[in-house]
């Protein structure tokens, strides 16, 4: 891409990705919620691909990372939901205080919700990123006077 | 007032899924479906749903930028050949049959504003408004009914992006199982 567009992306790309932690961390008191902020946060790093190429956004989030981190989040939300029933009895039972340690309104309040969401988040943001990617990879491209549907990786062989 | 916004967007939304339809140049389909998803997420926000409004404009960025990325090339952006006779008659009886459910559907409706769910007095809709706040001490109700009320709600939908992941990278990985041995 053109140099506006990296140097954008290059001063940009922290900003989006705190406003995406923020709508994260902030689901449960203002609109937003894990899986617009994961949106948001795997938009980042899609941003990086665009902007610098494939190499350097899987520079900070490989590929087995973003599986893991995929895998990661829907373990920790499933976790939250199994361990109410080990403390109550009910499945996604909210078993942590609601106004604890400080009251309603406030960024720890709400019990399971802030957890849940931020599980959400991770999982929505990998997950996104992934399939970004494993899109991306596959090009149409001319072999021998056919259209041909060849990744990347072969490209750069056959070169 | 907002009725007659939200219609007019309403409007937009019909001609933008029309050319996109109906061009033959496949981005500006892909531009003209952006362009409803935009109008869209104006409705939503319009009528009261800022959560709703949020997700759909992220995820319209999000997948705009995927199929022009990943769908479009240089070459393949036109499409060729006509349809054929009995797929057309198909496709305007189904829309026929379609007009039809939605018009004696759209008779029985609730008036705008007034949704069927609060009617009755014990419609779970008014216990969550009522007791959200208390039962949960989340001060977004949206997060609170999806995060608590309905949490299994939420734990399908997290099961179904999981397992489209995972579709998705089994059918497009790179090399496959056979060729490595």
């Amino acid at each position: 891409m053109s140099l506006v567009v990296q140097t954008v992306t290059r001063w940009l790309k922290g900003f989006i990705f705190l406003y995406g932690v923020y709508v994260i961390l902030y689901g449960h008191l203002s609109p937003g919620g894990g899986f617009a902020g994961g949106v948001i946060v795997a938009s980042t790093f899609i941003l990086l691909t665009l902007s610098f190429g494939r190499e350097r956004a899987l520079g900070k989030l490989g590929k087995l990372m973003a599986s893991e981190l995929d895998s990661f989040g829907a373990l920790l939300f499933l976790l939250i939901a199994v361990l109410g029933t080990a403390i109550g009895g009910t499945f996604f039972l909210n078993f942590i205080e609601k106004n604890w340690p400080t009251g309603n309104f406030h960024l720890f309040s709400a019990g399971i919700i802030p957890l849940c969401n931020i599980a959400i988040g991770i999982k929505v943001a990998a997950s996104l990123f992934m399939i970004f990617i494993i899109l991306a990879v596959i090009r149409v491209q001319e072999v021998r006077g056919k259209r041909k549907l060849i990744t990347t990786e072969k490209r750069r062989k056959e070169r | 007032m907002v009725e007659l916004l939200v219609g007019v967007f309403l409007l937009f939304m019909i001609i933008g899924a029309l050319i996109a339809l109906e061009t033959t140049d496949l981005l500006s389909a892909v531009i003209s479906m952006g362009a409803v998803g935009a109008a869209l997420s104006i409705c939503f926000l319009l009528v009261g749903a800022p959560d709703i409004a949020i997700t759909q404009m992220v995820v319209e960025v999000l997948s705009l930028v995927i199929l022009i990325r990943a769908t479009i090339r240089r070459d393949l952006t036109t499409i060729e050949g006509d349809r054929d006779f009995f797929g057309l008659m198909a496709t305007l009886a189904m829309i026929c049959g379609l007009l039809i459910f939605g018009f004696s559907a759209f008779l029985r409706l609730p008036p705008f504003g007034s949704p069927a769910m609060s009617q009755s007095f014990q419609a779970p809709a008014r216990q969550y408004l009522n007791c959200g706040l208390k039962e949960t001490g989340a001060a977004n109700i949206v997060a609170a009914v999806i995060l608590d009320y309905r949490g299994y709600d939420t734990l399908g939908e997290a099961t179904v992006l999981f397992t489209s992941i995972l579709g998705a990278l089994a059918i497009l990985r790179v090399y496959s199982r056979k060729k490595k041995q």
